[in-house]
C-alpha cells in the first residue's frame, strides 16, 4: 500500500488539504447566502484538485495530474459558473426558511465529524491499517457525505439542494483520490462528465420549476402526498 | 452470435433516439421508436437460450452477458416494446405533436440506458449506467410540464441522485477492500469481486453491501427510500410509468442482487440476506398501508410496484434455488402485469379526464372489453391464481419456509391478503358503484393502439400462470448458485 510509506511532508500536505475541504463544507453549513455556498464549493473543488495533484506527485501516478486538471476545469470552474448563472437568473439569493438555523447546523455538523471519526477508527482497526492519512481521508469523506445529506435535508432552495448533492460527490471524490489512487482513470473521467450532465439537467429543471411551479423552494413542493 | 444480438438490442434504441432528434417529425419518430423496440425485443428474445453456464464477455470484458443479465434484458425489452406500442396511441391524446419528437428521442434513449445497465461488467460502469437512466427519465417524468410533473421530476432526481451516491460510496469501499488483496490497481468486475470475496475483509464488504443496498434500493423503490416513486410514476405519461415500473426497477434490482452475491461469497452468513428481507418486508408493509387508503389511480399502481419490489427483495433475500428462481420469475410476471395496469390506468385517466379513483365509475359499462382486461390484470397483480404472479409469489413463500425467515413469510402472507382486499376494493368502486351524477360518462374514445398492448401483456401472464415451462425453471434455477455461494 502506498499509504503506509508516505513521506511526512506528503502526509502533512494531504492532511491540510483534506481538512481544508472539510472546513469549507462547514462554511456552506454556516451560511445562508447562495453565492457563499457556491464560492465555498468552488474552493473545495480546488482543494480536491490539489489532493489529486499531490497524490500524482508523491505516489507517481501521472494520470492523476490529468484528473487534477479536469477537476479544476469541471468542478472548480465550469460547475460553479453554471450554477452562478442559475443564481443570476433567479430572483432569490439567500435561504429564508431553514429547518435548522445555521448555528445549530454547525453543531450537528461537528457531531457528524465525531461520528465519522469513530466509524473510521473502527474500519481502520478491522483492517489493521495504521491511524494516519487513511483514517483522516475516511473521516473527511464520511463527514462530508453526512454534511451533504444534512444540507439536502435542511435547506429548501433548489440551488442549495444541488450544492448539497455536489458536496456529497466531492466527499466521495476526495476519499477516492487518497484511498484508491489506482482506481481506473476511465471511471473518474466518466464521473466528471456525468456530473456535468447532472448539472445541465438541474439547470433545465430549475427553469421549469420557476416558470411552471412558480417557485424554486422545495417548501412549496407539496402538491403530491399520500 | 450473442454479441451481434446484444449490439442490436442496445444500439437500435440509441439509433432511434438520434434519428428522432434529426427528423423532428412526430409521426416519423413514433415509427422509429416502435421499430427500435421491435428490433430490441426480437434480438433479446433468443438471448437466454444462447447463453450457457460460462458468461459471454465483450468489449475487453467491459460487457458481460450471463444468464441473469440476459433475463433482465429480456424483461426490459418486453416492457420497452409494449410501452412503445402503447405510446403511439397514448401520446396522440396529449395534443403535443410539436414536442413529440423530443419525447420519443428521450424515450428511446431511456430504453437504451435501461438495456445497457444490466450487461455492465464493471461495477463502477454499472453505477454510471444507473445514473444515466435517472438523468434521461427525469425529463420524461417532467414531459407534461404541469406543476405536479415538475415537482415529481425534482423529487425524483434529488432523492435518487442522493441515494445512488451511497451506492458509489459502497463501490468505492469495495474497491478499497479489494486493493488489499488484488493490488492497488485492478479491474473491478462482478466476477473478480465474487472470486476474491472470501479473502476480503468481511466488515468492509458488509459495509459496502449495505451502502449499495440502500443506494440502489432508493432506485428500486424499497421502503423507506421509495418516496420519489409514487410521485414520478403517477405524474409521468402512462408509457413512461410502465417503463419506470416494469423495466427500470428491475435494472436497479439486479445491482443489489449482484452485490448480494459478492456479500454471500464473502462468507457473511445470513446477515446480507436478512438485510434485504428486512427492506422487503418494510416495503410490503408501507405499500399495504398506502394501497388501502389510496385516492389516485396511478399512485395506486405505483404503490403496487413498491409492494412487488418488496416481494422480489424477499425472494432474493431468502436465497436458494427456490427464492432466486421465484424472484426472477416474479420479475418477468411483474413487468408484464404492471405494464398492463399502467396502460389501463392511463386509458381511464384520459377517458374520464381525472386521476381520482372516486371520479371514475362504471368502467365496465363504457369499456366492456378493456374493462375486463384491466380487471383481469388487477386480479393478477394482487397475486390471485391462475396468473403468473400467484406462482412466483407462492414459490418465494416456499423458499422462505426455513426457521430463520418464517416470520417474514407469515408477514408477507398477511400483507398480501391486506393488499388483495385493499387493491380490489378500489376496483370494485370503479367498476360497480353507481355514479352519483357528479361524474358523467367518459369524454373520449380510445384507439386500438391503447388496447392491443393490454392484450399482449395479459396473455403471457395467464400462460405463465398455468404453465411454468421446465426450460425456464431450469434456466432460473441455474442462476441461483452464482448468487448464493457460501450460503449456510
Amino acid at each position: 500500500m502506498p499509504l503506509a510509506a508516505l513521506p511526512p511532508l506528503a502526509a502533512a500536505l494531504f492532511s491540510v488539504l483534506a481538512i481544508a475541504s472539510l472546513l469549507l463544507s462547514f462554511v456552506m453549513l454556516g451560511s445562508r447566502w447562495l453565492k457563499q455556498y457556491l464560492y465555498a464549493f468552488a474552493a473545495e473543488s480546488w482543494m480536491i484538485a490539489g489532493i489529486s495533484a499531490a497524490v500524482a506527485f508523491f505516489d507517481h501516478v501521472p494520470e492523476l495530474y490529468l484528473i487534477a486538471g479536469l477537476t479544476v476545469a469541471f468542478r472548480g470552474l465550469m460547475l460553479p459558473w453554471l450554477i452562478w448563472r442559475m443564481i443570476g437568473r433567479l430572483t432569490i439569493d439567500r435561504e429564508f426558511h431553514e429547518i435548522v438555523q445555521p448555528a445549530s447546523g454547525l453543531v450537528i455538523g461537528a457531531l457528524f465529524v465525531v461520528f465519522a471519526l469513530a466509524v473510521s477508527y473502527r474500519i481502520a482497526g478491522a483492517l489493521s491499517v495504521k491511524p494516519g492519512v487513511a483514517v483522516l481521508a475516511l473521516t473527511v469523506m464520511l463527514a462530508m457525505m453526512l454534511i451533504g445529506f444534512l444540507l439536502l435535508a435542511v435547506r429548501r432552495e433548489a440551488i442549495s439542494q444541488i450544492l448539497g448533492l455536489l458536496v456529497l460527490e466531492n466527499g466521495i471524490f476526495l476519499g477516492s483520490q487518497i484511498l484508491v489512487p489506482g482506481m481506473p482513470l476511465l471511471f473518474e473521467l466518466v464521473v466528471l462528465f456525468d456530473l456535468l450532465v447532472l448539472i445541465a439537467c438541474f439547470g433545465v429543471l430549475v427553469a421549469y420549476l420557476q416558470t411552471h411551479a412558480g417557485t424554486t423552494s422545495a417548501r412549496d413542493l407539496k402538491r403530491l402526498v399520500g | 452470435m450473442p454479441g451481434a444480438l446484444l449490439l442490436a438490442v442496445t444500439a437500435s434504441p440509441l439509433a432511434a433516439a438520434i434519428l428522432c432528434l434529426a427528423a423532428r417529425q412526430p409521426r416519423l419518430s413514433e415509427g422509429l421508436n416502435l421499430a427500435a423496440a421491435i428490433v430490441s425485443f426480437t434480438a433479446a428474445l433468443p438471448l437466454p437460450f444462447l447463453i450457457g453456464a460460462p458468461p459471454a464477455l465483450f468489449c475487453d470484458g467491459y460487457v458481460i452477458l450471463d444468464r441473469a443479465a440476459a433475463w433482465v434484458t429480456l424483461c426490459s425489452a418486453i416492457v420497452y416494446l409494449l410501452a412503445s406500442i402503447y405510446a403511439v396511441g397514448y401520446m396522440r391524446l396529449l395534443d403535443e405533436d410539436n414536442r413529440l419528437f423530443g419525447f420519443y428521442a428521450l424515450f428511446a434513449g431511456f430504453g437504451c440506458t435501461i438495456l445497457v445497465a444490466p450487461v455492465m461488467n464493471h461495477i463502477a460502469l454499472y453505477w454510471i449506467a444507473i445514473e444515466l437512466t435517472t438523468l434521461v427519465s427525469t425529463f420524461l417524468v417532467a414531459f407534461e410540464r404541469a406543476a405536479e410533473s415538475i415537482e415529481a421530476a425534482w423529487k425524483y432526481i434529488i432523492v435518487v441522485s442522493a441515494g445512488i451516491s451511497l451506492a458509489l460510496l459502497g463501490t468505492l469501499l469495495l474497491y478499497w477492500s479489494g486493493s488489499f488483496v488484488l493490488g492497488p490497481s485492478y479491474t473491478m468486475t462482478w466476477a473478480a469481486m465474487s472470486g476474491a470475496a472470501a479473502r476480503l475483509n468481511p466488515l468492509l464488504v458488509m459495509l459496502s453491501f449495505l451502502l449499495a443496498l440502500v443506494g440502489y434500493g432508493s432506485k428500486v423503490g424499497l421502503a423507506p427510500m421509495h418516496t420519489w416513486l409514487p410521485d414520478a410514476h403517477s405524474e409521468g405519461p402512462a408509457p413512461v410509468s410502465a417503463m419506470l415500473s416494469g423495466a427500470l426497477l428491475n435494472t436497479a434490482m439486479i445491482g443489489i442482487v449482484r452485490f448480494l452475491g459478492i456479500a454471500r461469497a464473502a462468507g457473511l452468513g445470513r446477515a446480507p440476506g436478512l438485510a434485504l428481507v428486512g427492506f422487503g418486508a418494510l416495503s410490503l408493509f408501507i405499500a399495504g398501508l398506502f394501497i388501502v387508503r389510496q385516492q389516485g389511480v396511478k399512485r395506486l399502481m405505483a404503490y403496487s410496484s413498491v409492494e412487488h419490489m418488496g416481494v422480489m427483495a424477499l425472494g432474493f433475500g431468502f436465497g436458494g434455488p427456490l427464492g432466486i428462481a421465484g424472484a426472477l420469475y416474479h420479475m418477468l410476471n411483474h413487468s408484464l402485469n404492471k405494464s398492463l395496469m399502467f396502460f389501463g390506468a392511463g386509458n381511464m385517466m384520459r377517458a374520464y379526464g381525472t386521476k381520482d379513483i372516486a371520479a371514475i365509475t362504471g368502467v365496465l359499462r363504457y369499456f366492456p372489453v378493456q374493462g375486463v382486461l384491466w380487471l383481469a390484470g388487477a386480479v393478477a397483480i394482487t397475486g390471485a391464481p391462475p396468473f403468473g404472479l400467484f406462482l412466483s409469489e407462492f414459490t418465494i413463500m416456499r423458499a422462505g419456509l426455513q426457521p430463520s425467515f418464517a416470520w417474514a413469510v407469515y408477514l408477507m402472507a398477511a400483507l398480501l391478503i391486506v393488499i388483495f382486499i385493499g387493491f380490489l376494493n378500489h376496483f370494485r368502486h370503479m367498476y360497480y358503484s353507481r355514479s352519483d351524477g357528479s361524474t358523467g360518462a367518459p369524454a373520449r374514445r380510445l384507439s386500438a393502439w391503447c388496447a392491443v398492448p393490454m392484450w399482449l401483456a395479459l396473455a403471457p401472464v395467464l400462460v405463465l400462470g398455468v404453465w411454468w415451462p421446465g426450460a425456464i425453471w431450469n434456466y432460473l434455477a441455474a442462476i441461483a448458485p452464482s448468487l448464493s455461494a457460501g450460503m449456510p
